[in-house]
């Protein structure tokens, strides 16, 4: 249904479940794809999956001066980054009374700065050629709140505002900028728990399941197409009904 | 009129879609030009590529006219 042909989008935390899959759907709707992430072989053996128009790009999201070269480094790789996907992030769970600066800055600093310099790295060139997609992968617990996550949920309440600002900025560019917030998604981490803790979330859920990260994916895919461009500044929930926003 | 200022002057006609009478020395791109914040980040992203110069941006803050723009490019380049 969307076609990418000819775009070529950035993508972080490629190595993990949910950025995997949202690689995956955008280079099967024809874009080229620049896959980064810390680990390098998950990296190599998805651009080894997708076979032609896939690049390795990995970086540390924690080292600020790595962050800024990024964009510089996918331009070179494809010739653009024409839709820039800001999935990677971390979580340091503490409750709050205990919460170091350092749980507190290492989480801001990968999920929401990051996140910030990659936006602000690539948005020159997209001003210039008058389009340009950016989706940021923000949280459910951005909107909800979560115990033990203070830290996580203020990066990814944060990456809505910063949107959202952005959105209004650069609109007038042919230039969007939007959220998905993915409620629980099935992925390694969440493989971890056991059947009990598993029903104990499902209840919480209308869908009753956690939702598939190629319906992330989906939601990804339709931000940045070109049938797309009249939606800007809203952040798209994909949580199976668990919070109706 | 320069070279520059002519080249400048195209730019900037293209750029903000005015006519070219008014585009005069003193012209500032923001009270007279009708150019919002993003319309002079752009202006100058243009003189950059035009010129071959880098416009940093501390500099870029300072030009608010069109006099101001060829003042600096002719210094720069």
């Amino acid at each position: 249904m969307f076609d990418l042909t000819g775009k070529n989008a950035l993508i972080t935390g490629a190595s993990g479940g949910i950025g995997g899959a949202i690689a995956k759907a955008l280079h099967g709707a024809g874009a080229t794809v620049a896959l980064s992430g810390t680990r390098v072989d998950p990296l190599e053996a998805l651009a080894a999956e997708l076979g032609e128009r896939a690049h390795v790009l990995p970086c540390n999201l924690s080292d600020g001066e790595a962050v800024d070269a990024l964009p510089k480094q996918a331009i070179e790789a494809m010739g653009s980054v024409d839709i820039l996907v800001n999935n990677a992030g971390i979580t340091r769970d503490q409750i709050f009374m205990r919460m170091s600066d350092e749980e507190w800055d290492s989480v801001i600093n990968v999920n929401l700065t990051s996140t910030m310099r990659l936006c602000r790295g690539v948005m020159r060139p997209m001003m210039k050629s008058r389009w340009g997609r950016i989706i940021n992968i923000s949280s459910i617990v951005g909107a909800t709140g979560n115990p033990g996550q203070v830290n996580y949920a203020a990066s990814k309440a944060g990456m809505v505002g910063m949107t959202k600002s952005i959105a209004y900025e650069v609109a007038s560019r042919g230039i969007t900028a939007n959220c998905v917030a993915p409620g629980f998604i099935a992925t390694a981490m969440t493989d971890k728990l056991t059947d009990d803790q598993k029903d104990k979330i499902n209840v919480q859920i209308p869908a009753a399941r956690m939702g598939e990260a190629n319906e992330i994916a989906a939601a990804v895919l339709y931000l940045a197409s070109p049938e797309a461009g009249y939606t800007t500044g809203a952040t798209l929930h994909v949580n199976g009904g668990m919070a109706m926003l | 009129m320069s070279d520059v200022a002519d080249r400048v002057k195209k730019i900037v006609v293209e750029h903000l879609g005015v006519e070219e009478d008014k585009v005069t020395e003193s012209a500032s791109f923001i009270d007279d030009l009708g150019a919002d914040s993003l319309d002079t980040v752009e202006l100058v992203m243009a003189f950059e590529e035009e010129f071959g110069i880098e416009i940093p941006d501390d500099a870029a803050e300072t030009i608010q006219t069109f006099g101001d723009a060829v003042k600096f490019i002719t210094e720069a380049s």
